[in-house]
C-alpha cells in the first residue's frame, strides 16, 4: 500500500483495516501522533487527511490511501505553523501529550475559519481532551494563531 | 505524601571528577531516610552520574533533573534555580533526567520520587547550591588563568570575567574540574535575583509542539515488541488456565507468556497485540472480589461512619457540648473511586542483559521501581537502569508503591526472554486498579447561640493508600493514614471550636488504591468547605465574614481568602441566575481560595469564572488544577458491579473538556513565608467553592461528588 506522508510517499505493508495510527506510530516511526483512548473520544491521535482532521485511531488505512496526510511532524519544516508560533508566545503545553492533536486540530480549524470565535473554538476543540487543563491558554493561543496568520 | 516543608542545607559538597570536556558537579548528601528502603551507598566511580548538571567544552550546560517532568514545569523551574546562582547564559541550557541513582534522593523524603508537590521547595536549597558551587570553581580556575585573585573576577552570563581578560564557563571547564570544591558556598541574596521568579518560557515547548518529544510510549529500536496484558477483570483474581492458540495465530503475534498479572502478548505492534489479545481464552479463578459492588460498599462505609474510629484529632468532650447546642446540623458525605487518567496511558519499555536491565518509561518513583526491578531479575539496583522520559501526564498513577506498571513489563521481559514494551490500552487504564480511594464522611456540628461551632463530631470512613505497601511503618501512625485525614483532622477551623472529635475507619477491600493529585485533600476540602458554608447559612451570616472569624488566628489563610473574594467582586451584584461560592484550604504548605461564578442550565451546573488567590504559585498550575478538579466535581466516577470496573473510557469515565473550561483568574498574595507546594493545590478548592455557589443559587446542598443536581 503506498501512502503519502508529510509528503514522501512511504510503502508500507499493513492489513486494510489497521488504523492509521499505528501505521504512523509503529510501521512509519512517526510517534509525534499520539495514542489516547482508541475509540475517537480524545483527539490525541489527530492528523489531517487532505487537510481536514480525522482521528487517525479510528480511520483504516485504507481510508488514507491516495490523500495527503499530514501528522504533526509534518505540519511545518520548523515548528513555524502560526498555531505552534502561538503556542510556544502563550506557553501553552504543560505535559505535552495531547499537544500534537491539539495543535492538528486548531490548524484544520483555522484553515476553514481564519478568524474563528470562542464558541467556534469550543465547537471544534472539545472532542481533544487535555488532563492537564490547558484549555484557556489553547483559547487565547488559538486567537493568537488567527492574529498570525492574517499578519 | 504530605510533609512539611523543611529544606535542609546538605552537609557537604563535593566535585566528582570531570567526564571527558566539561565540568560535572555532584553532591553526596546523606538524605532523609523517611522512605528508604535499603537503598545502596552512593559509589565511588568517577563516572557514576552522581550530577546535577554538566558543562561542556562547546558552552553547552546540561542540567540533570532529578525530577520528572509531567507537565508542572520542573524541566524549566529546576534549572532556572542552577542557572541563577552559575549566572549562565540561559540560551546555553540543556535538560535531561536524571538516571535513577541514591544521589537523586528526594531531598525530605530519601528516595527518588516526584509528588507531594514538593520539587520545587524540596530542590530549592539542593540546585541552587550546585549552580554556585559551579559557579566558584569556574571562577576559582578562571582565576588561575587570568593570574588575578578571585575576588578580582565577576560572572555574567556564562563569562567570568577580570578586567578586560574574559573567558567562557566551557573554556573553563576543564581546568574547574580538577580543583578541589570549597568548604561551603555563598547564595545570592534574594534582592540579586535575576532569573528565579521571573517569567520564564518553558524548555520543553520547542519538543512538544513538534511531536519531537519522547514519552515513554514513544520509545521505539530495533528488536522490540509491544505487549499488551489481559489482566483479571475482576479485583485480585487469577488465571486458573489459558488456551493461546487462536492469539498464536493472529498475523504479527510473537509469543504469549504468563505473568503474575495476567497473560501478556507479545506483537510487531499493538494493533497486532491488542487483536491477539482478544483472541486469547482465559479462565479466570475471580477469588473474592467477585462479589465486589461500589453501593454495597457505600452502604458499608455508612454504617461504618456512625460509630466514631480510631481517634486522629480531640478536644474538649463533644458528647457533653453537643446537647447544649442551640442549633446541629447533620450530614453525610460521599465521593467515588477515581481514575487519574493521563492522557498518555501507562506504559513501560524493558530490555534484559546478562548484566543489566534497562527500563524506559515515564515514571514519578525511580527510586522504588528500581529496587523492584532489582528483585524480579536478581540484579542490584545499581544494574537496574532508568531512562525516564517525558510523562503524559501523572497525577500520582506513575508513582506506586508497587511500581505495578514497571514490575509488570519487567516480568513480562524476563519472561518472554526479549525487549519489550508493555503498552496500556485506555480500557487496562480506566479498569487497571489504583484508585483514587471512596470516602463517606459523616459529621454532627452543634452551633452556639451566637451561630458559632460548640462542638463538631466527624467520622471519615475510606481505605488507606499506604496501608499494606512498604510505607506504611512511616506513613501510617496508631492506625491513622495521615493521608485519610488531611484537611480534616488539621482544619484550622477545629481550634476555635473548642470540642472536637474527629474519627477514622479504614475498611479494607481487594479494590487497590493510590495517591491521586491532592490526595486526602481532595474529599476533606469538599466535606470541611461546603460544611462550613453550611454554617454560615443555618447562623444567618455571610460565608466569607464567618470564615474569618473562624480563621482569625490563621492569617494565610485569611490573606488568601481576603484576596480572592476582593478579586472576585464578593457581594457584588451578579447578572440573573448566577451565584458566586468561596473554599479556602492549606494543602502541601500552600495556601489557597478560590470563588467560583456558576449557573445551572437545564438541570447542569456551568462554572464560567474561578477566582484563585495563593501566596506563591505559577498560573499555568492554578488552571490546571482547577480543571483537574473541576472534573471530578462535575463528572467523574468509579462504579464496581460483580467485582468489575463498568466505566472503561473517556466515553463514560468524564473528565473536563475546552466547553466546560471556565475563565481562571490567579491572583498572588506577596509573601515572605516557606514555599510550598503548586501541583496539587489548586484541586481542593474547586469542588466546595462549586457546591457552595449551586447551593446560594438553588438552596440544595449537594453532598456527594460528582455534583448532580437530579437523580
Amino acid at each position: 500500500m503506498k501512502l503519502t506522508i508529510n509528503g514522501t510517499q512511504h510503502d508500507v505493508d499493513a492489513p486494510p483495516n489497521m488504523p492509521l495510527l499505528w501505521v504512523l506510530r509503529d510501521l512509519a516511526g512517526l510517534t509525534g501522533t499520539k495514542f489516547g483512548c482508541g475509540i475517537a473520544q480524545c483527539g490525541a491521535c489527530t492528523v489531517h487527511l487532505d487537510g481536514a482532521a480525522r482521528r487517525s485511531c479510528i480511520t483504516p488505512v485504507s481510508a488514507a490511501e491516495g490523500k495527503a496526510i499530514t501528522t504533526i511532524e509534518g505540519l511545518s519544516p520548523d515548528g513555524g505553523h502560526p498555531v505552534q508560533r502561538a503556542w510556544a508566545e502563550l506557553d501553552v503545553v504543560q505535559c505535552g501529550y495531547c499537544q500534537s492533536g491539539q495543535i492538528m486540530a486548531a490548524a484544520a480549524l483555522l484553515a476553514e475559519k481564519p478568524d474563528p470565535s470562542d464558541a467556534d473554538i469550543d465547537t471544534a476543540m472539545t472532542g481533544n481532551i487535555c488532563r492537564c487543563g490547558t484549555y484557556q491558554r489553547i483559547r487565547d493561543a488559538v486567537h493568537r494563531a488567527a492574529e498570525l496568520s492574517g499578519g | 505524601m504530605t510533609v512539611t516543608p523543611n529544606p535542609t542545607r546538605r552537609d557537604f559538597l563535593k566535585t566528582s571528577a570531570a567526564v571527558s570536556g566539561g565540568l560535572v558537579i555532584a553532591f553526596v548528601a546523606p538524605g532523609a531516610k523517611r522512605f528508604a528502603l535499603a537503598a545502596p551507598a552512593p559509589g565511588a566511580d568517577p563516572f557514576v552520574p552522581n550530577a546535577f548538571l554538566r558543562i561542556g567544552s562547546d558552552d553547552t550546560i546540561t542540567v540533570l533533573s532529578a525530577h520528572s517532568e509531567m507537565g508542572q514545569g520542573i524541566w524549566t523551574s529546576l534549572p532556572m534555580l542552577i542557572a541563577e546562582e552559575l549566572d549562565a547564559d540561559w540560551s546555553k541550557i540543556k535538560v535531561e533526567h536524571a538516571p535513577a541513582a541514591p544521589v537523586y534522593a528526594h531531598t525530605a523524603f530519601g528516595i527518588q520520587v516526584t509528588g507531594g508537590s514538593s520539587t520545587t521547595w524540596s530542590e530549592f536549597q539542593r540546585y541552587r547550591e550546585a549552580g554556585a558551587l559551579a559557579r566558584s570553581l569556574l571562577v576559582e580556575a578562571a582565576a588561575q588563568r587570568f593570574g588575578v585573585p578571585a575576588s578580582d573576577c565577576r560572572t555574567e552570563n556564562g563569562v567570568v570575567m577580570a578586567g578586560r581578560k574574559r573567558a567562557s564557563y566551557g573554556k573553563l571547564a576543564d581546568a574547574a574540574a580538577q580543583l578541589p570544591a570549597p568548604a561551603s558556598v555563598k547564595l545570592k541574596d534574594v534582592k540579586d535575583w535575576k532569573i528565579i521568579g521571573k517569567p520564564t518560557k518553558r524548555l520543553d515547548t520547542p519538543e512538544k509542539i513538534t511531536g519531537r518529544a519522547r514519552f515513554g510510549m514513544d520509545v521505539q529500536f530495533d528488536g522490540l515488541l509491544t505487549a499488551v496484558v489481559a489482566r483479571s477483570p475482576v479485583f485480585g483474581g487469577k488465571v486458573k488456565s489459558f488456551d493461546a492458540t487462536k492469539a498464536e495465530a493472529e498475523p504479527g503475534v510473537r509469543e504469549v507468556v504468563q505473568v503474575p498479572s495476567g497473560v501478556a502478548v507479545l506483537a510487531d505492534h499493538f494493533w497486532a497485540a491488542s487483536r491477539g489479545r482478544a483472541a486469547l481464552e482465559i479462565e479466570w479463578d475471580p477469588g473474592t472480589g467477585a462479589t465486589l459492588d461500589s453501593d454495597a460498599l457505600r452502604q458499608e462505609f455508612s454504617r461504618q461512619a456512625t460509630t466514631p474510629g480510631l481517634p486522629a484529632a480531640n478536644a474538649g468532650d463533644v458528647d457533653a457540648a453537643m446537647p447544649t447546642a442551640a442549633t446541629k446540623i447533620e450530614a453525610e458525605y460521599a465521593v467515588p473511586y477515581l481514575a487519574h487518567a493521563p492522557m498518555e496511558p501507562l506504559n513501560c519499555t524493558v530490555r534484559i542483559g546478562p548484566d543489566k536491565c534497562e527500563i524506559w518509561t515515564g515514571t514519578q518513583f525511580q527510586g522504588q521501581d528500581q529496587q523492584l526491578a532489582a528483585k524480579i531479575t536478581g540484579l542490584s539496583p545499581e544494574q537496574i537502569e532508568i531512562h525516564t522520559t517525558f510523562l503524559g501526564g501523572g497525577f500520582g498513577r506513575r508513582a506506586n508503591a508497587t511500581s505495578d506498571f514497571v514490575v509488570e513489563a519487567v516480568h513480562v521481559a524476563k519472561n518472554s526472554g526479549k525487549p519489550v514494551k508493555v503498552v496500556w490500552s485506555r480500557e487496562d487504564d480506566v479498569r487497571g486498579g489504583y484508585y483514587r480511594p471512596a470516602f463517606v464522611h459523616r459529621a454532627q456540628i452543634g452551633l452556639g447561640d451566637d451561630g458559632m461551632p460548640v462542638a463538631w463530631g466527624h467520622t471519615i470512613v475510606g481505605q488507606s493508600i499506604a496501608a499494606g505497601t512498604a510505607f506504611e511503618g512511616a506513613l501510617v501512625t496508631n492506625g491513622i493514614d495521615a493521608a485519610s485525614v488531611e484537611g480534616v483532622a488539621d482544619s484550622p477551623y477545629l481550634s476555635a471550636i473548642p470540642n472536637h472529635r474527629i474519627g477514622l475507619h479504614s475498611p479494607k477491600t481487594p479494590i487497590t488504591v493510590l495517591w491521586w493529585r491532592s490526595v486526602g485533600h481532595t474529599h476533606s476540602a469538599f466535606v470541611m468547605e461546603t460544611l462550613i458554608d453550611e454554617l454560615a447559612q443555618t447562623a444567618g451570616q455571610d460565608p466569607v465574614a464567618y470564615r474569618r472569624r473562624l480563621l482569625r488566628d490563621h492569617p494565610r489563610h485569611l490573606g488568601v481568602l481576603n484576596l480572592a473574594a476582593e478579586k472576585a467582586g464578593w457581594g457584588s451584584p451578579l447578572p440573573q441566575g448566577r451565584a458566586r461560592g468561596v473554599a479556602v484550604h492549606e494543602s502541601f504548605g500552600s495556601f489557597v481560595a478560590e470563588v467560583a461564578e456558576v449557573s445551572v442550565e437545564d438541570g447542569k451546573i456551568r462554572v464560567h469564572r474561578v477566582v484563585c488567590a495563593i501566596d506563591w504559585t505559577i498560573a499555568a498550575q492554578m488552571e490546571s488544577g482547577v480543571a483537574f478538579g473541576l472534573s471530578a466535581a462535575l463528572h467523574s466516577k468509579l462504579t464496581v458491579k460483580e467485582g468489575r470496573v463498568q466505566e472503561s473510557n473517556y466515553h463514560d469515565y468524564v473528565v473536563l473538556r475546552m466547553n466546560e473550561m471556565p475563565r481562571v483568574e490567579t491572583h498572588i498574595v506577596p509573601s515572605v513565608e516557606r514555599l510550598g507546594g503548586v501541583g496539587e493545590v489548586a484541586v481542593p478548592p474547586i469542588a466546595p467553592a462549586v457546591a457552595n455557589a449551586v447551593a446560594a443559587l438553588t438552596g440544595k446542598r449537594l453532598r456527594e461528588l460528582p455534583l448532580r443536581l437530579q437523580g
